[in-house]
């Protein structure tokens, strides 16, 4: 018999951290956590309000985490769970990033956003494995010192890696103030062989990002992107996400840039 | 092996076959057409051979016996979920040999792009085909084009000649019924040649497609109805929906229902942003996808040259002419 993927499991909330009034991180019990690939994604499937996938921007023993922005039908309904109630999710899906492709690199991650979320896992992984980078760099960006994620990750994470956070606006005395591409040329480069890149944000951030790596002297084939389209199975069924002949729940979300480069909607 | 019968002998089976299938095909409905005054031709139930309509096309084509419009997924309560019975155990299907085609392409995309899908396995595993051989085109085909006039994939074909039925069996169930039956010797007839013909581009350039000046034409000609992409033998593309039963706050149902990437919202994501604002940018996604996209993944082009889409477009689009148009602009 064939499994039926469509049906979700329970899952119990364990946590909920508020990083902003706006976007929430839920530890969900999951006991299949040590299979998960970091920038895979889950749905997250409420009956009556519809599914959402989300990424997983934590792994744990037992569980994961979704770091949510609460935007519309199924978002808002979530930030109605606390800690203890349990919900439906299903997955995880897509391909993630694979720790190997990084190995021996000076790996620099540059997210904005959101986008933190998606990459959060590998750079907790990296953060963890320093020995299997040359070196480790990320350079992270937010709206505003309000908008910040993961705050508490972010110590630990300045004592682990080179650490870069800035935000659009705020006080230029206190912080870094610029988007992120404004920090690419200042990033520590030996060999340009080794030199590797994971770009996640909003399109338009990921476009002046990888264009500031190339000109910098990252190979094309060294910068990796995370794409989100429209989804509604994350199981490549529903057609929803098809950009060309690529499924981007089934193929991505991550991409090599040579290959993520090519998609036209 | 090829056998005669009369009508009377035929609608027998029918009802012997009835008590193990489920039959289904193309009938004729009144004043249901494009125009008013004019009558459609769709896929329900068949009881009897005068249900069946064997001379016209299929204004609408088989794919909702194993991929219903709307499917219920499971049922909720608060005490969980329900997945429902399938809707047949098994079913005979009339059709033609573009349509056999096209069930080649919903296999791909519900067997083997990613996991087997649970709901579509179940209702393609106990199905049996009945050839019904074009012998000749009909209005808007291009199947000699796209490969698809000729299929050995049937386990029976029907014809009528001279007010008697033909049948060829290749199917052991079917040859059963056969047995004393009048024998004779019979060709399956297909299609050698349509009106129109279709240019084959081996490596499409997206870019250079995409920036075509050729889509813009269709910005304003087409409405986005999505009616093409419902009665495309190869449309598969459906939504998630979650249905909740009035008053009752916790009990509904999930469904998944066709949808179209000619209609408003199919890209749309949270926050308001779509990849495909103008109505032309949807017919290159469209256009694409049914010649150079689904060969890339699966070796095979997924339009089949039905013309069905040409058939029942309000705005009189050609996609025979959008494919040869792409040809052209890749020269
Ligand atoms: C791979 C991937 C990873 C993601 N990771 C994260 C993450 O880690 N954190 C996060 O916060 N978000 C993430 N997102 C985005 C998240 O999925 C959306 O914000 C979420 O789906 C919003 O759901 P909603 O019901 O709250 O919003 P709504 O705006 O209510 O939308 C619900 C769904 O219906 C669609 N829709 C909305 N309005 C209409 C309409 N009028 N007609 C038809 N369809 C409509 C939307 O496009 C959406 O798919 C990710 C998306 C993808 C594809
Ligand atoms: S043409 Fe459009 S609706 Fe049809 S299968 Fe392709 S993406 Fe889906
Ligand atoms: S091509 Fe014709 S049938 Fe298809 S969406 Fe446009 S107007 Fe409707
Ligand atoms: S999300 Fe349904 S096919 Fe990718």
């Amino acid at each position: 018999m064939i499994t039926n993927e469509y049906l979700p499991f329970s899952s119990k909330v364990l946590k909920v951290t508020k990083h902003t009034p706006m976007e929430h991180t839920y530890t969900m019990e999951f006991a299949g956590a040590k299979d998960v690939v970091p920038g895979q994604f889950f749905e997250l499937s409420l009956p009556k309000y519809g599914e959402a996938p989300i990424s997983v921007s934590g792994i744990g023993e037992n569980s994961v985490d979704l770091t949510v922005r609460s935007i519309g039908v199924v978002t808002d309904e979530l930030f109605k769970y606390e800690a203890g109630r349990h919900l439906y999710i299903r997955g995880p899906y897509g391909n993630g990033f694979i720790a190997d492709d990084y190995k021996d690199s000076e790996l620099l991650v540059i997210a904005g956003g959101t986008g933190v979320s998606p990459v959060k896992a590998i750079i907790d992984y990296f953060g963890n494995h320093n020995d299997e980078v040359k070196s480790m760099s990320i350079i992270t960006g937010f709206k505003s010192k309000d908008d910040q994620l993961f705050r508490e990750d972010f110590k630990r994470w300045g004592k682990q890696m080179n650490v870069t956070l800035t935000f659009d606006r705020g006080d230029e005395t206190k912080e870094n103030i610029g988007l992120v591409t404004k920090y690419i040329p200042s990033v520590k480069v030996n060999n340009f062989d080794d030199a590797k890149a994971i770009v996640v944000g909003p399109p338009i951030m990921m476009k002046f990002a990888v264009k500031g790596l190339i000109e910098r002297g990252y190979k094309e084939e060294n910068i990796w992107i995370s794409h989100e389209r429209r989804m509604s199975c994350g199981l490549g069924k529903c057609g929803h996400c098809r950009v060309n002949s690529t499924y981007i729940c089934l193929d991505g979300p991550v991409f090599n840039y040579t290959v993520g480069k090519d998609l036209i909607d | 092996m090829a056998y005669s019968l009369d009508k009377i002998a035929v609608d027998e089976l029918f009802s012997k076959w009835g008590e193990d299938y489920l039959i289904y095909g193309p009938t004729l409905i009144k004043n249901t057409g494009r125009l008013s005054d004019t009558d459609s031709v769709r896929y329900d139930e068949v009881k009897s051979i005068d249900d069946l309509e064997l001379n016209l096309k299929s204004d609408y084509s088989f794919k909702d016996v194993i991929l219903p419009i709307s499917e219920v997924l499971f049922y909720y309560n608060e005490d969980g979920m329900m997945v429902p019975k399938q809707k047949h155990n098994g079913a005979i299907i009339f059709l033609r040999s573009c349509d056999l085609h096209a069930l080649d392409r919903l296999d791909q995309m519900f067997m083997e792009n990613g996991k087997p899908d649970f709901y579509y396995t179940r209702l393609r595993e106990n199905l049996k085909f009945v050839l019904i051989p074009c012998s000749k085109s009909f209005e808007n085909c291009f199947c000699v084009s796209m490969n698809s006039n000729v299929t050995k994939n049937y386990d029976l074909t029907i014809e009528e000649i001279n007010g008697e039925y033909v049948f060829e069996s290749k199917d052991e169930y079917f040859t059963k019924f056969f047995s004393g039956s009048k024998e004779l010797d019979y060709t399956v007839p297909y299609v050698k040649e349509n009106d129109i013909k279709v240019e084959h581009v081996e490596k499409i350039n997206n870019l250079a497609i995409t920036k075509s000046e050729m889509w813009r034409e269709y910005d304003s000609r087409c409405i986005a109805c999505g009616r093409c992409t419902l009665v495309c033998p190869t449309c598969t593309c459906w939504t998630m929906q979650d249905i909740h039963y009035g008053d009752n706050q916790k009990a509904g149902e999930r469904r998944r229902v066709q949808a179209s990437c000619m209609v408003d919202n199919f890209d749309r994501v949270a926050g308001g942003h779509v990849y495909r604002e103008k109505n032309g940018d949807r017919m290159r996604y469209k256009a694409l996808h049914k010649i150079s996209d689904h060969r890339e993944r699966y070796g095979v082009d997924m339009c089949i040259g039905c013309g069905r889409c040409d058939d029942i477009c309000p705005e009189y689009i050609s996609f025979s002419t959008i494919l040869n148009k792409i040809a052209k602009e890749s020269e």
